[in-house]
């Protein structure tokens, strides 16, 4: 018990609590020149941007990804079962340039995009690819021990009774795996946010388009500005706790709807 | 019938949107790795390899694991056994801290360490005057790891061994075993499947962890370069080949813990299943 604590202290709460003490020693107005900077805000629109459209993507095609899993059997299932955790074992990096690879002018789907006018690396989309990649397993491995649960028979006698496959999924399934998928929904959000490894190499790193918060404060290091790269660190994780707390209430509410 | 019909025509698209979306977003990476690697054939694969600079980053990977997965083996078993086998205000407090590395950014792990040991930190000057240095160094490069693989082995038993109870333990207290005793012949063999997933999982991210590991490593070629990093390094010089063939080494990697995973799921049952990191 007390070497549990003193340990859980001495890694992450005293190293963590300094980012805060850090900033408070900021002067106000300095503390918004460098986190509120254009550049900076410029930073967190693409990081949350492009984290939630990720997420979003992701709770549509986790869900189907979830459904499929669960309710049918096809070769190679287990396989493919497998592979959804891949994201979780893959180093960041390595999906980072590989991804790359892909998506850049010259490589394998790139270049068939290219032509018809879309640019996906360096630009916002493939901070999105990167963020759709890392968060997938979230969103399904959240959303199946709930679907496993659901049983058929409620859904067979639905359509029975005269219901649309549509008024089966939004009056049936979608509620009861809504608290699961808002729960994947923040766990991808949050990861996204705070992404690194994948996103740089493909992200082109251009300040006021393709920056990210992340990099920024890693930028910010590099220049030995300590108090820069701990200002955008703090307004980074208010946002993100601001969001997670937004999501929890939603899940609240959602999960009463359920029991009620 | 006609629902049937549907009922079919529905799960085979539904299965093929599934498994494209699969295939596209999360397989097609996977492949592109091995066809980079070896796009120039077998010879430039292996020498990128063998290279000095790539083999000292695998050493420095495997150091650092080796040091930071013991550690949060045996903080997540003394955390575990203190949450499930002892009854304390602020369980769930302590519990939400736990997972708290999972929601900081990597980025801001890695700060949070400068702030502390870097130069103009907390301790720097201190460090600086007893010629001790943290960051920059492999020190703070593990800590950056520990502090990022911190929840995985304690969050895999914490539910295991909340589940289990203390009636084992009791009884063989009981019967006159000692604590130590106890803990190894009846509680490990309780949690031994749950704590090689948590290791696993541990042990793939301590491996392959990137951000936090880079703003402390200071990026040293063949001292502070771990293999993440050496593949970042070498694909910045345009070196494309010798960056994918490190980087087919920590695929080969994630792909040996998938299969591991997969058996061990098996072992704890199917409906074990980790979400959330």
């Amino acid at each position: 018990m007390g070497l549990t604590l003193a340990w859980l202290s001495l890694i992450v709460l005293i190293p963590l609590s300094t980012v805060f003490i850090r900033a408070a020693g900021l002067g106000v107005s300095e503390f918004i020149e460098v986190g509120f900077s254009s550049r900076a805000i410029a930073a967190y629109k693409v990081s949350f941007g492009t984290a939630l459209a990720a997420a979003l993507v992701n709770a549509v095609f986790g869900m189907v990804v979830a459904w499929v899993f669960v309710r049918y059997e096809f070769p190679g299932k287990r396989i493919f079962d497998a592979l959804i955790d891949l994201p979780f074992a893959l180093p960041t990096a390595v999906a980072g340039i590989a991804l790359t690879a892909i998506y850049a002018g010259n490589g394998w789907v790139g270049q068939f995009l290219e032509p018809l006018g879309i640019k996906v690396a360096y630009n916002p989309i493939g901070i999105t690819i990167a963020l759709i990649f890392i968060g997938l397993p979230f969103i399904v491995r959240s959303v199946e021990p709930v679907l496993a649960d659901l049983s058929a028979e409620v859904e067979e006698a639905a359509l029975s009774l005269g219901a649309t496959p549509v008024q089966v999924f939004v009056r049936i399934i979608l509620p009861s795996i809504l608290p699961a998928l808002l729960t994947g929904f923040a766990l991808a959000l949050a990861r996204g946010v705070g992404e690194y490894g994948s996103v740089i190499f493909i992200a082109g790193n251009m300040p006021f388009k393709s920056e990210i918060a992340p990099l920024l404060i890693v930028t910010q290091l590099e220049q030995y500005s300590y108090a820069g790269a701990t200002a955008i660190a703090v307004v980074m994780l208010l946002i993100s706790f601001a969001m997670l707390l937004f999501i929890n209430l939603a899940q609240a509410w959602s999960r009463r709807r359920v029991d009620a | 019938m006609t629902i049937r019909s549907t009922h079919t025509t529905a799960s085979i698209g539904l299965t093929v949107v599934a498994l494209a979306f699969l295939g596209i977003f999360v397989a097609l990476p996977l492949v592109t790795v091995f066809v980079e690697a070896l796009s120039k054939g077998i010879a430039p694969y292996f020498s990128a390899l063998v290279d000095p600079d790539a083999v000292s980053a695998i050493k420095l990977t495997l150091t650092v694991a080796a040091i930071a997965v013991p550690l949060n083996i045996v903080f997540g078993i003394a955390a575990a056994w203190a949450i499930a086998k002892f009854d304390f205000p602020g369980k769930s407090i302590l519990i939400t801290f736990i997972d708290l590395p999972f929601s900081v950014s990597p980025v801001v792990a890695g700060l949070v360490y400068m702030l502390l040991f870097g130069m103009q930190g907390w301790f720097g000057p201190w460090l600086r005057e007893h010629d001790f240095q943290i960051i920059f160094a492999v020190p703070g490069i593990v800590l950056a790891t520990v502090f990022v693989t911190f929840p995985f082995v304690a969050r895999e038993l914490i539910p295991l061994m909340q589940e289990q109870g203390r009636d084992d333990e009791e009884a063989a207290l009981s019967l006159g075993a000692s604590g130590f005793q106890t803990f190894l012949r009846v509680t490990l063999p309780n949690i031994r499947w749950g704590l090689l997933y948590g290791v696993l999982l541990c042990n793939a991210r301590a491996m392959g962890e990137f951000g936090a590991v880079s703003v402390v490593s200071g990026h040293l070629r063949g001292l502070t370069n771990t293999m993440p990093l050496h593949v970042e390094i070498l694909y910045n010089e345009y070196n494309f080949v010798a960056a994918f063939a490190v980087a087919s080494l920590l695929a080969l990697l994630a792909l040996v813990t998938l299969v591991l995973k997969s058996i061990l799921e098996w072992r704890l049952g199917y409906a074990h299943r980790s979400a959330g990191h």
